[in-house]
């Protein structure tokens, strides 16, 4: 049933939908551009029914050109089906995907955690800032050239002399 | 005295008391006069007139009694009522995805394990079954039910853990304690089998770690009575109370279309009204052999929300005993070597195993490159793991659909316009666990 | 090497004698009555939350302890008990609780995270509270049982039983030989 919505999507916006294929386990999955997606959405809602907010995520692929990809799992309830998009954002000033958060008012806080993580930016979001991060962490944690013990402390560190500090790419660990 | 007109009277009085200092006082004889603005007397209508207020912003800090991970609530109230919220959440944020990036796939599990923490084993399975999805993995058939089986007696405790707080936060302090009794003799059950009683780290991909010990189930199915009776007993003392049904029945309401739109799914999704459960709809490992009922609220509230967990307890109390009844000797796990470790005497005696053994534990499991997205049904509702894998033994990107996520994030459309006292049940009732949702 | 004569009172006067005996009554005293009524401030974040309401709960009694009542407000409790995992996000908050508590006050770090980190050496944790406050008792676990946090709880009680404080740090005692200032 879901390759019926992924043809019906295909036929529907043929310039911004392309390369459908099956993935792993017979997940049907398409490409979408970032331009056209709040659209591509907004027809997924309201005709195809997929009308549970989506689980909206995101990955870099250091090293390939778009850098980053945004992909959406949605649920159909009524038709029980589920499709994956995914969107291939480049890193830097065009790094802008349209909002879905017009369609479902529960994407917001996906689209926020993006943000947050990858520093992917999302035009019509109504309140798009931090969310699990703090406001004066500078940087984006989950890019893959994030190091992983990159700590910015908020209060200074007391010194603990006795303690072990084992090593760190940081300095101090 | 007679009365007497107010404005006659001397402005110094009896022991010096100025009487026309504190208009509207009698102690200086002055007749009873109903209280209105501007000294003057009260309109009709007037004394049940809402006196006006300011907005005041109040901060429900990090950390507050409410013992559900660390969320920061702004809330603007007028009088009693919250006009608006704001959440400030990531006090918990402990950088699951960034560090399961860093190890191996199987030394994902513990961390797994801490997402939602009433119910690791779940975490664990979901985490499993994605990975194993990717690998085009078959799990053997006695696997499969003692995944079921312990998710079960995992969604019990989480239910009973959310029905105990319900109580405490409510001032039903008794049931909280019966309720952490259940959890308890579960968690003696669960030691005898995981060894941890809350972070289980259970399954392992292809399969669980370890099979159950002589008696176990026997065991299991006295605790299980045990645990039916407490639940019957927090059952009777909340389910018909009067003050838990006036604070929970009607406060929290959300809507069908709403809870679709928002995102919720699971329990909150299914007390308003949509019947959509992922065990019946989609079932996984062996749902589909064992009979049981999913519970469908009506209205949407707290108290459907309560109800709910209430009777999901029952239900997975009669999976487990099914699970227990259809279960065969077998083995525990795939008996591939590039995915399950070799037993300890292969390892110890011949090459391939300790070949095996070291490829497994210092590389990790080769997961074939691609992505893969499994979903199951958790205590709290759909838990998603979305894998990416680039073909080593490292995940390339582990991305979590948390089930208490769109509930949290649905908390301001929830408690608009409510009073600040339903908070504390709306709160409780969507199960928001610090650790799923912070990642 | 120090020997038991080096601590023997060259010379006191009846009145020194008599204040390091009461001395050592009051302080026996006070050590009593602090550590066996706990108020604690339960800075409950994470999985090791749970492993804390067992530990309040029928089975595994901390009232039995005196400690079990939970005063959410720093400025009425003595005993921070941080529960779990703190974050760089946490930190100031707990440092500014810390400082809101009244001395007496005793630190116990529950669990691993709250002692060194735990398991997550990255970005985002605190690698053990004692880089932002001092600890005076570390109780490891993840989750730490409810019978290890007894025990943790039973050492705190021994420290602060032998705690000196500040009531009787200025009574005069006898001095030891060798140590009289010249």
């Amino acid at each position: 049933m879901s390759k019926a919505v992924i043809g019906a999507l295909v036929e529907r916006f043929p310039d911004a939908v392309y390369d459908a294929y099956e993935g792993v386990g017979g997940d049907d999955c398409v490409f979408v551009k970032r331009d056209r997606i709040a659209e591509v959405c907004r027809h997924l809602r309201e005709v195809e029914r997929f009308d549970l907010a989506p689980y909206i995520t995101a990955v870099d692929y250091l090293g390939a050109d778009p850098r980053f990809e945004v992909v959406y799992n949605m649920l159909s309830i009524p038709r029980n089906a589920r499709i994956r998009l995914r969107v291939k954002v480049p890193e830097g000033e065009d790094g802008v995907v349209q909002s879905v958060s017009g369609v479902w008012r529960g994407a917001d806080w996906f689209e926020r955690y993006c943000f947050d993580m990858y520093g992917i930016r999302f035009s019509g979001h109504p309140d798009l800032r931090r969310l699990l991060m703090y406001d004066e962490f500078v940087g984006h944690p989950l890019r893959k050239d994030y190091p992983l013990k990159g700590r910015q402390p908020l209060v200074p560190e007391r010194e603990v002399p006795d303690i072990f500090r084992g090593p760190g790419p940081e300095g101090r660990d | 005295m007679a009365s007497q007109n107010v404005n006659e009277l001397e402005p110094v009085g009896p022991a010096g008391l100025d009487t026309r200092a504190t208009p509207g006082s009698f102690g200086a004889g002055e007749p009873a006069r109903p209280l209105g603005r501007d000294g003057k007397p009260a309109a009709p209508g007037e004394l049940d007139a809402p006196l006006p207020a300011k907005r005041m912003v109040v901060n429900l800090g990090p950390s507050h009694p409410a013992m559900h991970g660390v969320t920061r609530a702004v809330v603007e109230l007028e009088g009693e009522t919250i006009r608006s919220m704001k959440l400030d959440i990531g006090f918990l944020h402990r950088g699951f995805e960034k560090s399961c990036e860093n190890v191996t796939w199987t030394q994902c599990f513990p961390y797994t394990d801490r997402l939602n923490y009433v119910s690791s084993i779940m975490n664990n399975v979901g985490f499993a079954l994605a990975v194993e999805k990717l690998c085009r993995l078959e799990i053997p058939e006695r696997a499969r039910y003692l995944r079921v089986l312990t998710s079960e007696l995992h969604r019990i405790c989480d239910h009973l853990t959310l029905v105990g707080a319900m109580g405490l936060e409510l001032g039903a302090m008794t049931v909280f304690l019966y309720a952490i009794e259940a959890r308890d003799v579960i968690w003696d059950r669960l030691t005898e089998l995981c060894g941890a009683r809350l972070t289980s780290n259970y399954a392992r991909i292809g399969g669980v770690a370890r099979d159950m010990p002589d008696g176990w189930a026997e065991k299991t199915i006295a605790t299980l009575d045990r645990v039916a009776a407490l639940r019957d007993e927090v059952d009777g003392l909340l389910t018909r109370n009067r003050i838990f049904v006036d604070r929970t029945r009607g406060t929290g309401k959300v809507t069908r279309e709403d809870a679709i739109e928002l995102g919720f799914t699971g329990p909150c999704l299914r007390a308003s009204g949509e019947p959509y459960d992922i065990r019946k709809a989609a079932p996984y490992l062996v749902y589909d052999r064992l009979e049981f009922d999913i519970p469908v609220g009506t209205n949407g509230d707290n108290f459907d929300r309560y109800l709910m967990r209430i009777e999901e307890m029952r239900q997975a109390d009669q999976i487990i005993r099914q699970c227990f009844a259809q279960m065969q000797p077998g083995e525990i796990i795939v008996a591939d070597w590039s995915y399950a470790l070799p037993p300890k005497p292969q390892v110890y005696g011949t090459i391939e195993g300790a070949m095996a053994h070291f490829k497994l534990v210092m590389e990790g499991i080769k997961v074939p490159a691609g992505e893969a997205y499994s979903y199951t049904e958790a205590a709290n509702g759909e838990l998603g793991f979305y894998v990416v894998s680039d073909g080593g033994g490292r995940p390339y990107k582990l991305g979590l659909r948390a089930p208490g996520w769109p509930m949290l994030a649905a908390l301001p459309h929830m408690t608009k316009d409510a009073m600040l006292a339903d908070l504390v049940p709306t709160f409780d009732s969507i199960n928001m666990i610090g650790g799923e949702v912070e990642q | 090497m120090v020997s038991e004569l080096d601590g023997v009172p060259v010379i006191t006067t009846r009145r020194e004698e008599a204040l390091t005996g009461l001395a050592g009554m009051v302080s026996k005293g006070l050590g009593w009555a602090r550590k066996y009524s706990l108020f604690q401030y339960p800075f409950v974040t994470a999985c090791c939350g749970m492993e804390y309401m067992t530990v309040g709960s029928a089975r595994y009694d901390l009232d039995r302890f005196g400690a079990a009542l939970p005063r959410w407000s720093p400025r009425q409790a003595d005993l921070l008990m941080v529960v779990g995992t703190v974050n760089c996000k946490q930190a100031p908050v707990l440092r500014r609780i810390w400082e809101q508590i009244a001395e007496p006050k005793w630190v116990v770090a529950f669990g691993v995270c709250a002692s060194s980190g735990g398991f997550y050496d990255n970005y985002a944790t605190v690698q053990g509270i004692d880089r932002i406050i001092p600890v005076d008792v570390y109780i490891p676990g993840c989750p730490p049982r409810p019978e290890q946090v007894l025990d943790g709880i039973m050492l705190l009680q021994k420290k602060i039983q032998n705690q000196p404080n500040r009531l009787t740090a200025n009574w005069p005692r006898p001095e030891a030989a060798g140590r009289r200032e010249g």
